[in-house]
């Protein structure tokens, strides 16, 4: 019974932080149709602005939830301005262009922190469930995804600003037509994903020891989760990130960590050979 | 045409020549083996990419393959020239399933980028996990992340013996640079090169003319399979060592960048691209200012911004325009030149 509710504690955080990770891609690859292999690094810049506010004495919470979206938000704004902005359209060329970026930033933190190891610890202790300790900190990053998925829907669903989103998703033209400039929309969205990427990295930042490539970690899984998950944002995230963990969790338990690491990158393939547009082409169409 | 075919093969069998005698007084022969290694990957790239279309993300699992093929095989048969075979086979065999997956699956753009990267993805990962005795092929431990050390190098074959390293090891692998080259052209020639590039021009139209579109891609996938898995056991024996670090995320990315630098759609940009920014790389590994990935991504950021065909057309162009003013070809000429790289 205890065994049970640990692992379906460990299948709920790995879904979650699927969700977590691959959110900022989804977002601005649902919206612009631009793969941003940056986007570890973005995470990676997160959680070295998480750990440098901290150890300058600002509350963990604070550095996490707040300073460290802002932070990658405006890099982010930066990038797209010099770089992404003269790509758009060009799928291929962005790609290439982005992961110039991502090792560019590998670089550059290379050369201001080093190339070691940094870390803080997680600010939630752990409990025992039974006769098994679970990590605390687990609970927080599920409530964080959730609240993101929440918040995501709410505004793409309910605003205004989520409106003039949705409709220059659909069609860009259109929506330039009515007067709404989608350069502005496009600018907007890579702030908003940059800034969810910076909030990613940052949550996850007292999980992990932190070096300059540790970006690379995280690329390959958002960019699957995210390719898997399809044209529809929130119904495509939730649904791929849900099989990807779960996948990923069942072959960790009965087998090993890296078993599981590896069903989870043999399934993708199936998967994207099965349904090569994503899962919500097949399923939950014309959902958001 | 056919005297032009012949006359093309003679100039590089000349050029190549020269170049083979001609390197070694300026670059000594230890870097410059890597760098025609190198070559010979980027061209492997070139080829599938520049003339076929097809963008893989995950050339260096090919190379990593053919690496511990060779390796692996090595040290179970204590001489070279089966192994070398081998490290041809082994990539090009996965490579005709892979392709097969994927074409006949219809998979195209990124959806085949992101097959092909977590391919090499599943081979580091599974690599890297392989330190414990269990993993054994034949007489070879796998060695996890320490990576398989201490394999037979290359020998004279029949006289394992007689080893070929050093000065001679360079011209084997020039050699066989030059040999790959005369293949790829002698291919791209051929009509299944030509066909090749139609397909990679629009895909719909060739399949209405008849042409069997998803066969025809494997194949082109299977041929740049082999050249790179060819390069990966010349890796090996150069290094000596082959670890899970040839199946890594930033080895796929520098041949997609030789690739761009170098210039895509010709032959010899790839191969400029590749031996160029390894001497680069290799140069600027021995200052300690200014980071070695930084550069990197910025002369990728710079050329996708600037001059996204790549430096070898670049100056084709240019110096075309130089040529033109003095005498201009006829427009037809011209546009063999472009198609001919």
């Amino acid at each position: 019974m205890d065994l049970a509710a640990v692992i379906l504690v460990e299948i709920v955080y790995a879904i979650a932080s699927l969700v977590l990770i691959s959110a900022g891609l989804a977002i601005v690859f649902g919206m612009m149709k631009v793969i941003n292999l940056a986007h570890g690094e973005f995470m990676m810049l997160g959680g070295y602005v998480t750990i440098t506010a901290v150890k300058a004495g600002v509350n963990i919470f604070l550095a996490m939830i707040l300073i460290a979206p802002l932070v990658v938000g405006a890099i982010g704004l930066i990038v797209e301005r010099l770089v992404i902005r003269h790509l758009y359209g060009r799928l291929v060329d962005t790609m290439l262009a982005t992961w110039g970026l991502s090792l560019f930033f590998v670089g550059g933190v290379t050369m201001i922190f080093g190339n070691t190891t940094t870390g803080i610890s997680t600010p939630i202790p752990g409990f025992p469930i039974g006769g098994y300790q679970v990590n605390g900190y687990n609970f927080f990053i599920i409530l964080v995804s959730i609240i993101l998925v929440i918040a995501m829907y709410a505004v793409l669903k309910g605003t205004r600003i989520g409106l003039i989103a949705r409709g220059t998703m659909q069609r860009a033209d259109m929506a330039a037509a009515l007067g709404y400039s989608p350069d502005r929309v496009y600018m907007a969205t890579f702030f908003v994903g940059s800034a969810l990427s910076g909030l990613a990295g940052a949550v996850l930042a007292p999980l992990v020891g932190l070096v300059p490539s540790s970006g690379g970690a995280y690329i390959a899984k958002a960019f699957i989760t995210v390719i898997a998950g399809g044209p529809a944002l929130v119904a495509g995230l939730l649904s791929s990130a849900g099989f990807f963990g779960l996948v990923n969790q069942a072959f960790a338990f009965a087998l090993s960590p890296v078993v599981g690491e590896v069903a989870l990158l043999i399934s993708a393939v199936i998967l994207l050979r099965v349904l090569p547009q994503g899962i919500t082409t097949r399923f939950f169409r014309g959902r958001l | 045409m056919r005297g032009n075919q012949w006359r093309e093969y003679l100039w590089i069998v000349a050029v190549g020549v020269a170049l083979i005698v001609a390197l070694p007084s300026a670059i000594d022969t230890y870097t410059l083996t890597v760098l025609l290694v190198y070559a010979m990957l980027g061209l492997s790239l070139g080829l599938i990419w520049g003339f076929g279309g097809i963008l893989c993300f995950g050339q260096a699992a090919f190379f990593g393959l053919g690496a511990y093929a060779y390796a692996i095989s090595a040290i179970n048969f204590g001489e070279s020239t089966i192994p070398m075979l081998i490290a041809i086979i082994v990539p090009a065999a996965f490579a005709a399933i892979l392709g097969a997956m994927m074409f006949y699956g219809r998979l195209a753009d990124v959806y085949l980028g992101v097959i092909t990267l977590v391919v090499t993805l599943i081979f580091y990962r599974f690599m890297n996990s392989t330190a414990g005795p269990e993993y054994m092929i034949g007489s070879a431990r796998l060695g996890g992340f320490n990576g398989i050390p201490g394999f037979q190098t290359l020998n004279v074959p029949g006289y394992p013996d007689f080893y070929v390293w050093g000065d001679s090891l360079y011209y084997v692998v020039a050699v066989a640079l030059l040999l790959v080259f005369l293949l790829v052209t002698w291919l791209l020639g051929s009509s299944f090169g030509r066909i090749a590039v139609g397909i990679r021009e629009s895909e719909t139209r060739m399949s209405l003319m008849g042409y069997d579109v998803r066969a025809r891609k494997t194949v082109l996938f299977t041929v740049g399979a082999a050249i790179a898995g060819l390069s990966g056991a010349f890796f090996a024996n150069w290094a000596e060592i082959v670890t899970p670090g040839l199946f890594s995320l930033p080895q796929s990315a520098e041949i997609i960048i030789w690739c761009i630098v170098g210039g895509l759609g010709t032959r010899i940009g790839p191969m400029v691209g590749a031996a160029g920014l390894s001497y680069l790389k290799f140069l600027l590994g021995q200052q300690s200012l200014v980071d070695n990935t930084l550069i990197t991504g910025l002369i990728l950021v710079l050329f996708v911004l600037f001059l996204p065909r790549g430096l070898v057309p670049a100056i084709v162009s240019v110096a075309g325009r130089v040529l033109t003013r003095r005498n201009r070809p006829s427009r037809r000429l011209r546009v063999r030149r472009a198609a001919n790289g």
